[in-house]
């Protein structure tokens, strides 16, 4: 055994236990020194991964339970990405936390080891785990704040249909150990074959469910909109873009390793494909009416899942590649939105879209970086999201879907109605009474990195296409 | 059958204990294809230096389970109070600040 391999989840989880020990120990207080210790030892984490990445290590723990691949590794520098940009943008948010601030700093580690773990796993139950570890962080970041009723009610709600989604999940597992006798996702294919019946069908469709709610595509996503209102607004943003994006790497590795010769060219193909076409226009036509901007952000990101399964249907390499790019820019632009708000959040104590009103007078800086990444995530070129639907949609056409590509490029269009309206707010409205927004240190900074990776990309994106097409290469030979 | 009893209290009860109660029975469900399948399919064994071990992923696949279910429910009763504090109250049909 080559403990080498598991470099960046031990690293992570030993700064997470550190973390969580000091934040216990050190007297209340506003807890400043947290903040750059837990970016300390998330910058460590991620040198450890991408040295992994670029040494392009690929190996096996425990035969094959757990992978040590390009694929896993960009995930990893993905969820840390996500983490450390969070982190940044929550630093003022939790200096107003009436109790408990230093553990938010360890839970959000936990939850990224969690999705660390999902990223690399080869195993069912080893995923199932990640996938808890991930989940149950959540719970409690979701209720963190624990006067607001609303917190735990949302912390509830998504505990009893995070645990209910995964029942699901954990039941097609066992069917699938019944049929197969393994739970190492490469046994199973070798076990299973191309054969088909009822019974494979049945677990591959819970399968399906289980990930499908996590990565809420309708009719699996009630949850979302509930659940992105009532969070605090990092987590929000922490569970849009990371939890998601562990969803789809699970996904994609347990459906093309593991069900591969099931999935595509049959059925569950096109039950997949209608899903797909369903997220895409109704979340797209839903988030239309939203008045609340974190309501809004939650049906935008159910579409924009939508548009990330579709390289999960194309299921080839150039599909996969997709998948890891647009999750990647999704993550800045969507970071970039999210720190917006949270500014909002903090000064104004509310999240409708009418408090963003004359943002563009009181912080013209928050309300550019707000454009760039609402635009990003509609798709405008030059930004980084049209460069991703690009990827995505060149992938399905070339597998033959024309259709599910023509519906994803009319609802984007749909979405640049709701996306603008924000805009509109922010530039045309007076926004009189409301307060100037006044930027720290840290969310300055998040926003600097987030607008210029997302111009970047957009206007020049071959690294960032290399690094996901050697992942992609991990993955599928 | 018992993980459709689950999934019907989760779906029809009205106190989030009981809620909480009915998510155990669909996890047992599982425990309980994960093991009886090991027991009644996959009941082999493989040497290991000279000595038979049998071969025990469905138990121990359980146990995992059990493990992440406690912990589950631990949080989940910790936020049931939280929220019984904030309005004297277990009931799911209040949970009506956020519209569905």
């Amino acid at each position: 055994m080559n403990y080498a391999l598991l470099a960046p989840e031990i690293t992570l989880a030993i700064v997470a236990v550190v973390i969580l020990a000091i934040g216990l120990m050190i007297p209340k207080g506003p807890h400043k020194g947290m903040v750059p210790l837990t970016i300390l030892g998330l910058l460590l984490t991620m040198g450890v991964t991408g040295g992994q990445f670029a040494a392009n290590v690929h190996g096996t723990f425990l035969n094959g339970m757990y992978y040590a691949d390009n694929y896993a590794s960009f995930f990893k520098l993905l969820f840390l990405t996500a983490a450390l940009l969070v982190v940044l943008s929550s630093t003022e948010y939790v200096q107003k936390l009436p109790a408990h601030r230093g553990e938010f700093y360890a839970l959000i580690l936990f939850a990224a080891l969690g999705m660390m773990i999902m990223a690399g796993s080869g195993d069912l139950i080893t995923l199932y785990i990640g996938l808890e570890t991930m989940t149950i962080s959540f719970y409690v970041l979701v209720a963190y704040l624990t006067e607001d009723g609303k917190s735990s009610e949302a912390g509830l709600k998504y505990l009893i249909l995070g645990a209910v989604s995964s029942a699901v999940l954990l039941y097609g597992i066992s069917f699938v150990y019944g049929l197969t006798g393994s739970t190492v996702i490469a046994e199973v294919a070798s076990s299973l074959g191309s054969s088909i019946s009822p019974a494979i069908i049945l677990a591959l469709v819970m399968v399906l469910v289980g990930f499908a709610f996590k990565i809420s595509l309708i009719p699996f996503h009630m949850w979302a909109p509930d659940i992105y209102e009532g969070a605090p607004t990092p987590v929000t943003a922490y569970l849009a873009v990371a939890s998601k994006a562990a969803g789809f790497a699970a996904l994609t590795r347990v459906f093309l390793i593991g069900f591969q010769q099931q999935v595509y060219g049959g059925s569950p193909e096109v039950v997949l494909a209608v899903l797909i076409a369903v997220t895409m226009i109704a979340g797209n036509l839903m988030a239309i009416p939203q008045k609340s901007f974190k309501r809004m952000m939650a049906y935008s990101s159910i579409a924009q899942a939508g548009y990330l399964a579709i390289g999960l249907l194309a299921g080839d390499q150039a599909g996969v590649k997709a998948v890891l790019f647009y999750a990647m820019i999704y993550v800045f632009a969507n970071m970039g939105a999210f720190t917006v708000a949270t500014l909002i959040a903090n000064a104004q104590g509310s999240d409708q879209i009418k408090d963003f009103a004359g943002l563009a007078r009181r912080s013209p800086f928050a309300a550019a970086v707000m454009l760039i990444s609402l635009l990003s995530l509609a798709g405008i070129p030059p930004l980084a999201g049209f460069v991703g639907k690009f990827y995505l949609f060149s992938a399905v056409i070339n597998q033959g879907w024309v259709s599910l590509a023509y519906i994803g490029f009319v609802m984007s269009m749909v979405s640049v109605y709701y996306y603008l309206s924000v805009v509109k707010t922010m530039y045309m409205e007076p926004g009189e009474g409301l307060p100037k927004i006044g930027l720290g240190g840290a969310s300055k900074f998040t926003l600097f990195v987030t607008m210029i990776v997302t111009l970047f990309i957009g206007i020049y994106p071959t690294p960032l296409a290399q690094m996901a097409i050697s992942a992609a290469k991990s993955l599928i030979r | 059958m018992l993980f459709c009893f689950g999934l019907y209290g989760v779906l029809a009860k009205k106190n989030a204990i009981a809620v909480l109660m009915s998510l155990e029975l669909m996890l047992n469900a599982v425990n309980i294809n994960l093991v009886a399948f090991n027991h009644f399919l996959y009941n082999q064994t493989y040497d290991f230096n000279g000595v038979k071990h049998a071969i025990l992923t469905g138990h121990v696949s359980a146990l995992f389970v059990i493990v992440v279910a406690a912990a589950e429910v631990a949080v989940g009763l910790a936020l049931v109070i939280t929220i019984y504090r904030n309005r004297l109250s277990t009931d799911i049909d209040e949970l009506d600040w956020l519209k569905w």
